[in-house]
């Protein structure tokens, strides 16, 4: 196990302009403007976050999971990690998680994956694409906003924990994140947020029982 | 290098049954230089590294429906992998198999180092332009990658995670990413099975974590062969359940 870093917050929920609960199972759109923090809470404990982020003036300019690793030289995300976009600029950086680690190479699931994964049968339970597919839809409704499949690209998984060994394996392990854990982000740019708040029940990553999350937004101080 | 069709039959003892693979074509692939067919179901494409320490980075997308293309997040969650070799198989969004690896004479594929762009390339060798060094400009790989996009009239949007054939990337226990210097040598090689119509695209530029200071054109020699249809016994079928279950998708997708 990684020594992780725990960095808490000094914002106070009292303080935040926005607060929402996101159900599992529900997706969450919405702009966080330059300078703006937002807080995502896993308010019952190992609940896996399936985030994604776009330069809120070009959706083209998204989260690319390769250049946030790969310039971080660490696959694992926490506080201090820049989350880079396909045109190399920062979207956000992580300024507090009372986690220590989240996922960006397991992916959001779906109908289709969880045929592959668990059993031909399971095609019609839930899935974190599916609430991305209705969480771009509903968003392109208004002109100006299209955002479609191509756009939902590899995501990071707040709080899940996706272990990879020095011998190239890769698991999916039960969480290391516990109720009320959080993870902060300060937006260095005007930047869009997709979430799926995964419905996964057939893998640790919520540990069996999908469960809300709360999103904070403060105003830049 | 543009032979077409010659049939010269490889042949070659799998359990019982003698199986018959005819190359089509062969070609030379010269370093930084990027690349795209549309692979048929039914063929394959073998990549051999020329020289030492190569990289061809590659991105995957189907054919017939460009919207479906190669899941990295999914590649490797279904196989429990975070290296690509000989068994393990490119699964697309929609739960299919674009292509299987049959053969690989290396051991490991980077599935994350991503690729180099215009910024890192400046950085690391300095600018080169075309009009000063013609052929040995440098190139980068994100810009190879978008431009061979744009002629299926795709675009940035349209862009995945790539793997890195020839390069390798360990992680650590606490998820430190090392590039292995020196990973691939000349003559070691990977196949690729088409299992849909893949359009394939294929980049030779420098892998963006590679701390070797020179800029470097490494070519690689490309075949595309006739190969027979994965059987029951497959290999790739059988490495684990994930996989026949992806086999079993893509052959009800041509149904």
């Amino acid at each position: 196990m990684q020594e992780t870093m725990i960095q808490s917050s000094p914002r106070l929920p009292e303080d935040a302009i926005f607060s929402a609960t996101v159900e599992a199972g529900d997706s969450f759109v919405h702009e966080i403007l330059q300078g703006q923090f937002i807080c995502i809470i896993d308010l019952e404990g190992n609940q896996a976050v399936d985030t994604l982020f776009y330069n809120a003036h070009n959706y083209a300019d998204r989260y690319s999971a390769q250049d946030t690793i790969r310039e971080q030289n660490n696959i694992y995300l926490t506080t201090g990690t820049k989350l880079i976009s396909t045109e190399r600029n920062v979207l956000l950086t992580i300024v507090a998680d009372t986690c220590g680690r989240h996922d960006t190479l397991g992916g959001a699931c779906a109908t289709e994956s969880n045929m592959v994964r668990y059993a031909i049968e399971k095609r019609s339970m839930h899935a974190c694409r599916q609430s991305f597919l209705k969480g771009a839809r509903d968003w392109s409704k208004q002109p100006g906003r299209e955002l479609e499949k191509r756009d939902l690209t590899a995501n990071i998984n707040f709080f899940m924990n996706v272990p990879v060994t020095p011998a190239g394996e890769l698991s999916f392990e039960d969480g290391v994140s516990n109720a009320g854990k959080y993870v902060e982000l300060r937006a260095e740019m005007d930047t869009l947020i997709v979430i799926s708040n995964c419905p996964q029940l057939n893998n640790p990553c919520n540990a069996y029982n999908p469960t809300p999350v709360r999103v904070l937004i403060w105003d830049a101080k | 290098m543009h032979r077409a069709c010659i049939f010269v039959p490889l042949k070659c003892w799998k359990g019982t049954a003698i199986l018959n693979s005819f190359i089509l074509w062969e070609e030379i692939l010269p370093g930084s230089s990027t690349w795209s067919h549309i692979l048929k179901r039914g063929t394959a494409l073998r990549i051999e590294a020329i020289e030492n320490s190569t990289n061809v980075g590659a991105i995957f997308l189907n054919a017939d429906n460009l919207s479906e293309r190669l899941n990295l997040p999914d590649t490797l969650k279904a196989q429990q992998i975070a290296r690509l070799t000989t068994g393990s198989v490119l699964y697309s969004d929609m739960g299919r198999i674009l292509c299987s690896i049959t053969d690989d004479t290396l051991g490991w594929h980077d599935p994350l180092g991503g690729c180099s762009d215009a910024t890192l390339v400046a950085k690391k060798y300095g600018r080169s332009t075309y009009q000063a060094a013609k052929n040995s400009w440098h190139q980068n790989a994100l810009d190879g990658f978008l431009i061979e996009l744009a002629k299926y009239g795709l675009n940035s949007r349209d862009l995945m995670m790539n793997v890195n054939f020839f390069s390798k990337v360990e992680v650590s226990k606490d998820g430190n990413m090392r590039f292995i210097e020196n990973h691939s040598t000349a003559g070691t090689a990977v196949e690729l099975r088409a299992e849909m119509n893949t359009l394939v695209i294929l980049n030779t530029c420098q892998h963006p974590m590679d701390p070797e200071k020179s800029y470097a054109q490494r070519p690689v020699k490309l075949t595309i062969k006739k190969v027979e249809a994965p059987g029951p016994n497959d290999f790739c079928r059988n490495v684990r359940p994930e996989n026949s279950r992806g086999f079993t998708l893509t052959e009800r997708y041509f149904l």
